[in-house]
This record gives structure tokens, C-alpha cells and sequence, in this order.
């Protein structure tokens, strides 16, 4: 597969209903919250992980397509494809120089792995062989309005420990976002997916997956999560033909209402639209509501 | 110095994490130079040149925030690595509910700098073609255009940069600390030096901001390693 030779910048909007998009450890598990502002965060890593585990769960077996970073159990059983290497290493038998050989394990774990052709990964132990920068880099997804993070008090009508037995219940705390509306920004730098070999299918399994990865995601914690739009901005050429940020300030997400007399408590509450005029010359955008899975 | 070049990095976080508390993350006050130079090799850079840092001028206040994460503790085994490429076979991946930490990040809050940089010629690995002003003109040109060869970050991949070139009629807002004299930062990374073969040997300088001015090359010269 070809790397691609086009830098991509992208915004993508996803919401929550009565849930805990990303829990802050650091604040009894509530919704990560901007102190300054009251604006919602979502961390990079914590999309990063949706993408890797929609791509484990849809890919799993497939050759090529295997995730480094694993949730839950490695199975060991897994490795029953071929790995990629064995024929690349019979042509070049008389290149065992150790520099080569680390490139040779580098782009060998770039081959196997999705997650490391993406995202990058540190590959260093004992012998410096360096680490893969990812193409593909994210950053916090912000809330547009300000979010109310709700707690919730609940009841288990089952205790844990028999010294508890007579208690006859246990009391547990949920915390939840009644609404929020979350934009993310990311990019794609060609150079880098020129040196980690991510190619056209695996942009396309990106947008795949930033598109369902919420679909596969269900729990009693995260509510209500939805990806609802994704816009694209391609540049003519591998270095970019404008800023990221300039084309970031295109795409705005308002109240659909001018002067809205209640909090947000939907999507349709919200209007999300993309300035075309102004794109600079050499910049496409495409926009996804939806992007069916591939099987 | 003919070809110095102004720039201005801003971004809403960043984390310039000092090497002394890099476990739970803690950022310096303001940017170090081996950050801003890397934020211009992410925009451009040839073996043939070198960028140095000249001057660091803080336009916002230094406001700190924090947030915890959880991380995995391992790398990616080149052992393992290497052994599964010989062999055909092996388990490779890392798990990260056993291998979990939760590490606290401070970073640093709507960052806004103005830096000068030039670049130095590495006669060693440049070519016949590799003139300073072709060089310089690539350089501005990609910041003008906003062209980068990755997306520049302040510190950690998660936090993007806004690069823009500052041409002499740019008007620019006053520091923050214009009417401080002196604000000294104490001791910061000042570099990494690669001279002394594979491991690098981070260098540092003393920094002092006056009026929000650190001058970089000024300080340069009693550089510590």
C-alpha cells in the first residue's frame, strides 16, 4: 500500500447524553472539566484508545491490522497469521548491519501494527533504535458550551462483605454530563506517514473508526455517545497549502436557537456549519454524518 | 546573523516538561529553546542547517492547569521486537489494564511567545545547492503558507502550536511582564547536544526574563552541561 502524499487537518464533533464521556481521576472520576471556564474536556489518549479498540474489534486477525496497545488480556493465540517479515527477510540476507536491522525491526512493527503506523510508538530499550512518530496526532476535544457535570446517588441492593450482610444495601455514586457537545481537533502529516507506511485504507479506517467508534463503546458509564460529524480539510500538497488553525476557524458549532432560553439537551439543539467561501485555495473539505462500517 | 527569522507560537496548552519531574509531568514557565527549535524543524529543517534560538519573548501571563491521565508504564520491547521478526511468531502487545499508571500532567495555559531564531550552515552536510538564502526562503514561505512537515507542538504532541511568521510592520501586544525588569526563571534545559555520539547531553542556561525578554543568546554563552 502507498502512504499518502496529501496532509489532511481535521474537526470532528461527537456528544454525550447522560453520561461520563471521560472521567478525571484526579476528581473521583467526574467529568473532566476546564476549571477556568466550565468547558468539558475529553483527553487525546482517551480517542486514541476508542480508535485502537474499534480497529482491534472490526480488523482482529487481519494481517497488518493488529494493536499494540491492548485492552484487557493479550491473547497469545493471535499471532497465528504470518507475520509480514519472513519473505522480506530472505532477499536481503547480507544486510545485517545493526542500524539496518533496527530499521528493519522498526518498519517490521509499523507493518504489523495499526496503532503504531498511526499514532507512533517509543521503541527503545537497551539499543537506541529510536521511536515512530505517528502521522496522526489529536488533540483535547473541548466542549462548545460550557457542561454541568451532575452527580447521581444509586442503590445496590447487595452488600459485598458478609460483615455488611445486615446493612442489606450498598449506596454508589454516578457521575454523568446531562448534554455536551464535543469538537476535536487532529491532523495527518504526510512526511510522517511516509516513514511509518499509513496509507489511503488506513486514513479511511480512521474516519471509519472516529465515525463508529462510540457504537461499539456501550456502557452503564458513557451514556449516550455519538459521533456526528466529521469535516476533512485536504490540502493539494504534503506540506499544507494553509494553517491549521485558519481552516479550524471555518467550521463553527452554534445554537440552532439565536437566543436560546434553555441549556442545550441535543443535538438539534445545535448547528454545526462550515465556512466554504473562505477555504484558502489548495484546500478541499468533505463532510461525513455518517461513514458505514466495512467489514 | 543575516537570515534571523521572528516568530509567533501560541496554543491554548503546552508542557515543557522539565527533566527533573518528567514522571508526573511538570512544565517549565515558559518554553525552552530546544522546544522552539523544534517547533521550527517541524516546519522546516535539512541536514544542512542548524536553527538556534536567539530571543524568547512571553506575551501572557505563566498560568498553570492540570489534568491525570492514565499511561501505560512500558515501551515497545525491541527485544521482543526482533525476536518475533526472526522467529515468524510471538505475542507483542502491551496490556494496559495490567501495565496502567495514572500520571498527572501540570501544563501550561494560553501560551503566546515571540521568538527570533536564525539558522547556521553545517558545512559537513551541505551540498553544493544548500545556500543560506534558499534555505531562509523555503523557511518563510512554509510559515507564510502555513505549511509544516508535521504539525508543530508546545512540548507534547497533544498540545498544537500556532506558527506564524512576524514581519517588521506586525504590531504585537506588550508583554505581559513589560513592567517587570527582572524575572529570573532560574536554571532551564537549554538544549540537547548530540556532539558527543549516541546519548545526548542536555545542556542548560540560566534564564532571565527582562521586561519579558529572555535573550537567549546572550545567555547562551554560559551554557552548563
Amino acid at each position: 500500500m502507498e502512504e499518502i502524499k496529501n496532509r489532511y487537518d481535521f474537526v470532528f464533533y461527537f456528544d454525550v447524553e447522560n453520561g461520563n464521556p471521560n472521567g478525571d481521576p484526579d476528581a473521583g472520576n467526574m467529568p473532566r472539566i476546564d476549571a477556568e471556564t466550565g468547558i468539558g474536556i475529553v483527553s487525546d489518549v482517551c480517542l486514541k484508545r476508542k480508535v485502537r479498540n474499534y480497529v482491534d474489534l472490526t480488523r482482529e486477525g487481519t494481517a497488518g491490522y493488529r494493536i499494540y496497545v491492548q485492552n484487557g488480556a493479550v491473547l497469545n493465540d493471535r499471532n497465528k497469521e504470518a507475520y509480514i517479515n519472513n519473505d522480506i527477510k530472505q532477499e536481503s540476507k547480507k544486510l545485517p548491519k545493526n542500524l539496518e536491522d533496527q530499521v528493519k525491526v522498526t518498519k517490521f512493527m509499523c507493518d504489523n501494527f495499526y496503532d503504531i503506523r498511526t499514532f507512533g510508538a517509543v521503541m527503545t530499550t537497551e539499543v537506541n533504535c529510536g521511536q515512530v512518530r505517528g502521522p496522526v496526532q489529536l488533540c483535547f476535544s473541548r466542549s462548545v458550551e460550557p457542561i454541568m457535570p451532575a452527580e447521581m446517588s444509586i442503590t445496590r441492593m447487595a452488600v459485598t462483605n458478609s460483615k455488611d450482610a445486615d446493612k442489606g444495601k450498598t449506596m454508589g455514586r454516578k457521575e454523568y454530563v446531562p448534554y455536551g457537545l464535543y469538537r476535536l481537533e487532529g491532523f495527518v502529516s504526510a512526511p510522517l506517514a511516509e516513514k511509518s507506511g499509513f496509507s489511503d485504507d488506513d486514513l479511511n479506517l480512521l474516519w471509519e473508526a472516529l465515525m463508529n467508534m462510540f457504537e461499539n463503546d456501550r456502557s452503564a458509564s458513557r451514556g449516550l455517545m455519538t459521533s456526528r460529524r466529521l469535516i476533512v480539510f485536504r490540502h493539494e500538497s504534503r506540506l499544507g497549502n494553509a494553517p491549521a488553525h485558519r481552516l479550524f476557524d471555518l467550521v463553527k458549532a452554534e445554537r440552532a436557537d439565536a437566543n436560546p432560553s434553555r441549556p442545550g439537551r441535543h443535538f438539534s439543539d445545535y448547528m454545526i456549519s462550515v465556512d466554504e467561501d473562505n477555504l484558502p485555495t489548495g484546500v478541499t473539505v468533505k463532510s461525513f454524518d455518517y461513514i458505514p462500517p466495512q467489514e | 546573523m543575516g537570515y534571523g527569522i521572528r516568530v509567533r507560537i501560541k496554543g491554548p496548552r503546552a508542557c515543557f516538561t522539565r527533566p527533573e519531574m518528567h514522571v508526573e509531568r511538570t512544565s517549565y514557565d515558559v518554553i525552552t529553546p530546544s522546544a522552539a527549535r523544534g517547533i521550527l524543524e517541524a516546519v522546516y529543517w535539512k541536514p544542512a542547517i542548524r536553527w538556534v534560538i536567539d530571543r524568547i519573548e512571553v506575551l501572557n501571563p505563566i498560568t498553570f492547569d492540570t489534568i491525570r491521565r492514565n499511561e501505560v508504564a512500558s515501551k515497545v520491547s525491541y527485544r521482543a521486537a526482533k525476536a518475533a521478526y526472526a522467529s515468524g511468531t510471538g505475542a507483542l502487545g502491551v496490556n494496559v489494564v495490567e501495565d496502567r499508571q495514572q500520571r498527572n500532567t501540570l501544563y501550561l495555559r494560553n501560551v503566546d511567545y515571540v521568538v527570533d531564531a536564525h539558522f547556521e550552515m553545517v558545512p559537513e552536510r551541505a551540498g553544493e545547492a544548500d545556500t543560506a538564502s534558499k534555505h531562509y526562503n523555503i523557511a518563510l514561505r512554509r510559515l507564510r503558507l502555513g505549511q509544516c512537515f508535521n504539525q508543530p507542538y508546545l512540548g507534547c504532541r497533544e498540545f498544537p502550536a500556532e506558527v506564524e511568521a512576524v514581519g517588521e510592520e506586525d504590531e504585537l501586544p506588550p508583554s505581559y511582564y513589560e513592567g517587570e525588569a527582572s524575572h529570573d526563571l532560574g536554571y532551564m534545559l537549554y538544549d540537547l547536544s548530540y556532539k558527543t555520539g549516541q546519548d545526548p547531553m542536555p545542556q542548560f542556561y540560566r534564564a532571565v526574563m527582562h521586561r519579558g525578554v529572555i535573550d537567549v543568546a546572550a545567555a547562551r554563552t554560559a551554557v552548563v552541561a
